[in-house]
């Protein structure tokens, strides 16, 4: 009972193979395992979106997630959204030029989860607030209110369209 | 926020799957998306000592529409749900579970297996009168709605049983309306409704109302269904149909809802669901 | 005292963009569970499932037979704690009841939750496990959830203590006051329930401590470093000198982590035990059953005035539900708020009278506001009913009661002194931001909407508030009774290359100070605030602090560091008169240099002046000591005063009695703005602490004692599709009671939030003939008190504690999915 079982997973770019047991949670894999602590743990009933990070694309929470799940799977978190040469994400950059973060612990659940929506629309005009705070319904804050990360998801979308503020 | 140790496995095919489970026994339980099984396994509710993990079998996937029937396969999930406008209720119901990133894990067939009575789509999948498949060492069946949901997260899936496709019908010309009842975005429903119309010269031809989170299972508010059902559509048929949704129900109290409110949201919902559905 | 002007900067004034976000946006930030060390254990913590009960036996043998499972340890083996867990409030004649309270229960239990063994392993996963093996045998005793039920004494919580009557306290002025309400054209009355609320900061606690060689190093989640590290030499007897605590990047506080942990003790002692380093992460349920809760009142509330509406009298009775022990603050929450018990109002005779009671719940104490926001609501919303009682605008009922702008500094009946207010000021904004007759006719018209009716309705609540905590000969221990006085240090230490280290006894932990702290500093210097870096939440590294909570850390740290810098300032002014052969006089910071008035050209930088401080001694003036370093701490002088008018507009559908919070506006007052992004940010996010509490959270414990708001499901922060976006402005009248005329606004929008919210339904509602609703304004509530005003049904519970729910095998806890029944949690 509860023998490890082999997973191979890409995290942010980079290829790792480990013998894992299978309840091992992708969030404490990423954390305590390849040492990633930007993804975080807010919640145990999968409301708070702060351990969100993106698999194949698309956004999960991964405390609900087990790692061996994502064999051969494409991961991203926070740390993967800075370029090689140090360039911040649009929405990194967002969140700092709008105050979109107080004590930063839902931050990078709120990046990725943003980065899904906006990856996920279609249609070209800007994104408005309604879509942003529907989009964000599965994160959690209590610090900010919400409204400047509103403002952060809306001006790092301008700025991938190109469009100055 | 661990669940208790577990042993894993992945199955590359049905078949496989099948002989898993009944290797692994009663305790044995299948993984799809994990978004039933893990919160509840988190939190120590459950403890399956064996986990088969179905999500790579390529079979349970795909949505075939265009006919009479629309088939889902068990894997397809809420995310790829909500983008189907076409497939009308099931898609805007999707839309509203949980949050995108539940709806990128969560599947439609491990979302039925559950059987949760809290959760959107057993309503649905119960107005649509629709049915699953399921797939045992002895072959398939197929269970209609109104008899998968047999009780609180029970369902007639039996052990060693496979459910791998959902079908419901396409029920061109049916107007549909759901109507979720929370206290914030994300929630579960306090109450919900499912209804679906179909209208004929002013007439209501046929009506299909489902609630949710009013009983251990879905439930049919058919007395309202009967004073609608060949009358004429308009705002006063309407409500006096709704005021009959709640007939026949007892649902327990939580923190949320006393019972009393509970059958009021029933009808003020069935009403609106109502309203939607026959665009009056 | 004179107000000194700031010089003329660049950066105090701006919102310039955080010093802090780059390694919180990237995922680089350190907070406790980051912290891993060679060799680190893992603890869980067992805790009892009966709400009351002695403790007969605890059998850990099966839990320590597991592999990697190092100790299993109960209260009995930790007899060698020298204190028990502080309570810091000891108000000179007043008798406090104080119920013992040990990391690990000796004997018997009084909450859910209280912790009776802990386990200590290799494994994160395999304590959890090993602590579900540890058996413990209870012998239940009666339970008493509700606070007035608790009041008849007939059950006990701790029969040591021979009743529940935990203490009793009161302060008012101006006269008697129940022949001051006798004396009233009218009085207004009411019983008013301020329900149980949770801090809920995202980060849950967590601990790692470190025994070594005779020295503890401990990070812990906290708000108070330096006050973990003093009562660490008070319970186990290792002295402060050896002892270091570290708030690492802490994940909000909310006041919630302004306390000293079982845990913090639990994991000191366990590494001491085992040559170890032991680490703790709090799961969410257990900060829902454990961490501390805030409010919890019932309050009975009289308001006597004219019939023209000039209020005479207020008398607020409040029955405080503490809990079942004390954390550091708990029976002193209430007393918080009768500091503002006239609110914004020239009242002349005012009381508060605070009886503390003791239930089988877990403790409350310090959350956003502590005391001011349940007085404020108390306030505001009677002062709304009275208008409505005389058939008067509860607007202008508020403006002709006012404490004017001329009788400031204030004098309140009771003693305390308000440093400064203009209420007239901001309400008038508010009101041009709100328009009045458009809001009306927009009323009136969904009201009477032919198909979907909606009963919009408008709400205010003028505040003030009393925080910058605090003066310490008014506080301390002579005085109101706190176990230390609430200075604030600072060490400003410029660098031989010229740029600039600031320590300082306050702990941000998300208000952003590493930013307004540099601005502070760097005006005082000419240079960019870029090149002064802020460091925070280690005693190790600064003088001793009193932590960041009570919106103190601007208002009484920022100034330390403002007093600091500018007697470094002197001193280069000096330095640079020196070398230029002119008077220290007539040296100004102006365009990056300290440089001669009226021909800023010959000037030196901070660079340079270092440069003389700690190379070239030279150039130093006869006689003076070398370096540029300061060490200060700040006692103020007063509290300080924000103020402020919020109001906010809600829609109710009558058909499900759902309450949707459409509009806000927040017209605030905390003195000058150091960096106004900052306080646009504390206000949005304190006004949505409030509206969480005003109409979705709620702790609720069945009649069993039993938590039922046990998780995120059904403790329900409002997501971001509950607020709107906050219409927010400021008026800045300066304080008198520090140099930068600063206030503080970390809590002000809880404070004044909820009774704007309450307002605003009661506005929708009252031609029902509605005239007040207790929160959690869920939907349920409303529409019972919709049915009870149409004379179908009793309304809304009175409070909801003590509920009975079918168990939870056969519903849902809440909002939440089925749950099965059986299965442990």
């Amino acid at each position: 009972m509860g023998r490890t079982v082999p997973v191979k997973v890409a995290v942010n770019g980079e290829s790792h193979e480990s013998e894992i047991p299978a309840r091992l949670l992708l969030v404490h894999y990423l954390r305590d395992e390849l040492g990633l602590t930007g993804t975080h743990v807010g919640c145990d009933t999968s409301n708070c979106g702060a351990c969100t990070c993106l698999v194949d694309g698309e956004s999960v929470k991964s405390c609900t997630v087990l790692a061996v799940q994502c064999d051969g799977a494409q991961i991203t978190t926070i740390e993967g959204m800075t370029g090689d040469d140090g360039a911040l994400h649009p929405l990194q950059e967002g969140f700092w030029a709008n105050h979109g973060l107080q004590c930063g612990y839902c931050t990078p659940g709120m990046i990725m989860a943003a980065a899904d929506l906006l990856a996920r629309r279609t249609g070209d005009g800007p994104i408005s607030e309604e879509e942003v705070r529907k989009g964000l319904e599965g994160n959690l804050c209590r610090c900010t209110g919400y409204q400047n990360i509103v403002k952060a998801v809306q001006a790092a979308a301008e700025a991938s369209r190109g469009v100055t503020a | 926020m661990i669940p208790a140790e577990f042993d894993y496995v992945v199955a590359d095919s049905v078949d496989e799957a099948i002989g898993l489970l009944s290797d692994g026994g009663e305790d044995a339980k299948l993984l799809a998306g994990g978004h039933s099984l893990l919160p509840l396994m988190k939190l120590r509710f459950a403890a399956p000592s064996l986990l088969v993990d179905i999500s790579r079998i390529e079979e349970l996937r795909g949505v075939q529409a265009g006919g009479d029937t629309i088939r889902i396969g068990a894997l397809t999930r809420h995310a790829d749900l909500q983008e189907r406008d076409d497939l009308g209720l099931i898609a805007t119901a999707a839309k509203q579970i949980a949050d995108q990133q539940v709806r990128n894990r969560g599947t439609i067939g491990g979302s039925l297996a559950n059987g949760d009575t809290a959760a959107d789509l057993p309503g649905v999948l119960l107005a649509l009168e629709g049915s699953v498949i399921v797939r045992s060492a002895s072959g398939e069946r197929e269970i209609a709605a109104a008899d998968l949901f047999q009780g609180y997260l029970s369902t007639a899936i039996e052990p060693g049983e496979v459910l791998t496709e959902v079908r419901i019908p396409a029920l061109a010309g049916y107007g549909f309306g759901y109507e979720k009842f929370n206290r914030r975005s994300e929630d579960w429903a306090m109450v919900g409704v499912s209804a679906l119309v179909k209208a004929a010269d002013g007439d209501c031809e046929d009506v299909r109302i489902a609630l949710t989170h009013m009983a251990s299972t879905p439930l049919r508010a058919s007395a309202a269904e009967d004073a609608l059902r060949g009358q004429p559509l308009n705002e006063q048929t309407i409500a006096a149909a709704a005021q009959l949704a709640a007939e026949g129900t007892s649902p327990l109290g939580d923190l949320n809802a006393s019972p009393e409110y509970k059958r009021h949201l029933a009808r003020v919902l069935t009403k609106r669901a109502l309203t939607t559905a026959s665009a009056v | 005292m004179s107000i000194i002007e700031a010089p003329v900067g660049r950066s105090v004034g701006q919102s310039l963009r955080r010093k802090e976000d780059p390694r919180l946006i990237t995922g680089r930030a350190t907070y406790v569970d980051d912290v891993v060390l060679p060799g680190m254990l893992y603890m869980a913590v067992v805790r009892s499932t009966e709400a009351h009960a002695k403790v007969v036996a605890i059998d850990g043998s099966s839990a320590l037979g597991r592999p990697g499972i190092r100790g299993v340890y109960t209260g009995e083996d930790m007899s060698d704690l020298l204190a028990p867990l502080p309570m810091a409030w000891a108000p000179p004649g007043v008798e406090i009841k104080t119920p013992e309270r040990w990391p690990l229960a000796r004997g018997h239990v009084a909450h859910v939750g209280d912790a009776v063994a802990m386990v200590v392993g290799d494994d994160r996963y395999a304590v959890v496990d090993a602590a579900q093996q540890v058996d413990v045998e209870y012998e239940s005793l009666p339970v008493v959830v509700d606070v007035e039920e608790a009041l008849k004494d007939e059950i006990l919580v701790h029969e040591s203590l021979g009743t529940n009557k935990a203490h009793e306290w009161s302060m008012g002025g101006g006269g008697d006051i129940e022949q001051a309400l006798a004396d009233s054209e009218v009085v207004i009355e009411r019983r008013i329930v301020n329900h149980r609320t949770a801090g809920a900061a995202i980060e849950c606690r967590g601990v790692v401590a470190e025994y070594r060689a005779g020295q503890l190093t401990v990070w812990s989640s906290t708000q108070v470093p330096h006050l973990v590290r003093l009562f660490f030499a008070v319970q186990m007897g290792i002295s402060e000198d050896k002892v270091r605590v570290i708030a690492p990047e802490v994940g909000g506080g909310f006041g919630g982590k302004l306390q000293i942990m079982a845990e913090e003790t639990l994991c000191a002692w366990a590494s001491k035990q085992l040559g170890r380093p032991v680490k703790w992460i709090e799961t969410r349920s257990e900060n829902m059953l454990v961490s501390h809760h805030g409010r919890d009142q019932v309050d009975y509330v009289r308001m006597g005035a004219t019939r023209d509406g000039r209020i005479t009298a207020f008398h607020a009775n409040i029955i405080q539900d503490l809990g079942a022990y004390f954390g550091l603050l708990t029976p002193m929450i209430p007393e918080l708020g009768a500091f503002v018990m006239t609110g914004c109002y020239k009242i002349p005779v005012v009381q508060t009278d605070i009886t503390g009671v003791l239930t089988n719940k877990f403790f409350t104490d310090a959350i956003r506001g502590a005391g001011r926001p349940e007085m404020t609501h108390m306030l505001e919303v009677t002062i709304d009913q009275l208008a409505d009682e005389l058939g008067l605008d509860p607007i202008e009922v508020r403006r002709k009661n006012f404490i004017p702008e001329a009788d400031f500094p204030y004098e309140t009946p009771y003693g305390i002194t308000y440093d400064s207010g203009n209420y007239e000021a901001a309400l008038d904004r508010a009101l041009e931001m709100v328009d009045m007759d458009a809001f009306r006719a927009e009323q009136a018209q969904l009201r009477n909407h032919p198909t979907r009716p909606i009963l919009r309705g408008i709400g205010f609540s003028t505040y003030t508030e009393i925080c910058g905590l605090a003066p310490s000969r008014a506080v301390g221990p002579s005085g109101f009774g706190l176990g230390i006085g609430l200075y604030e240090s600072a060490i400003v230490r410029v660098h031989p290359t010229g740029s600039v280290t600031v320590y300082t006894g306050a702990s941000p932990h998300g208000q952003g100070h590493e930013t307004g702290f540099a601005q502070i500093v760097a005006d005082r210097f000419g240079v960019d605030p870029a090149v002064v870096e802020v460091v925070h939440g280690d005693t190790a590294t600064g003088p001793m602090g009193l932590g960041t909570y009570g919106s103190r850390s601007l208002s009484i740290g920022g100034v330390a560091c403002a007093h600091a810098a500018e007697k470094i300032a002197a001193k280069c002014r000096e330095i640079v008169a020196h070398n230029l052969e002119a008077d220290p006089g007539d040296i100004e910071v102006r365009n990056g240099k300290f440089s001669l008035r009226g021909d800023p050209d010959q000037g030196m930088t901070l660079a340079e002046v270092a440069g003389c401080a700690y190379i070239d001694a030279t150039k130093m003036p006869e006689g003076m000591e070398l370096g540029l370093e300061q060490t200060l701490i700040y006692d103020p002088s007063n509290f300080v005063f924000p103020f402020g008018t919020h109001v906010c507009v809600v829609d109710v559908d009558p058909e499900t009695g759902k309450v949707s919070v459409v509009r806000w506006v927040a017209v605030d007052d905390c003195g000058p703005a150091v960096n106004p992004m900052l306080i646009d940010g504390q206000v949005h996010g304190g006004v949505t602490h409030g509206i969480g509490q005003a109409l979705y959270e709620q702790v609720v414990y069945d009649e069993r004692g039993q938590l039922i708001t046990g998780t995120f499901l059904d403790y329900a922060l409002p997501t971001a599709e509950e607020v709107p976006n906050f219409e927010t402005d400021r008026t800045e009248t300066k304080s008198p009671s520090n140099s930068l005329g600063v206030k503080g606004i970390g809590e002000a929008g809880t404070i004044a939030a909820t009774p704007a919210v309450v307002n605003a339904v009661i506005d929708a509602l009252r031609h029902e003939g509605i005239s007040y609703i207790d929160m959690p304004l869920t939907p349920m509530r409303v529409w019972q008190a919709l049915e009870e005003a149409r004379g179908r049904g009793d309304g809304p519970r009175d409070s909801e504690q003590g509920v009975s729910l079918p168990p939870q095998g056969e519903g849902s806890a809440g909002s939440g999915p089925t749950i099965p029944e059986g299965g442990e949690s």
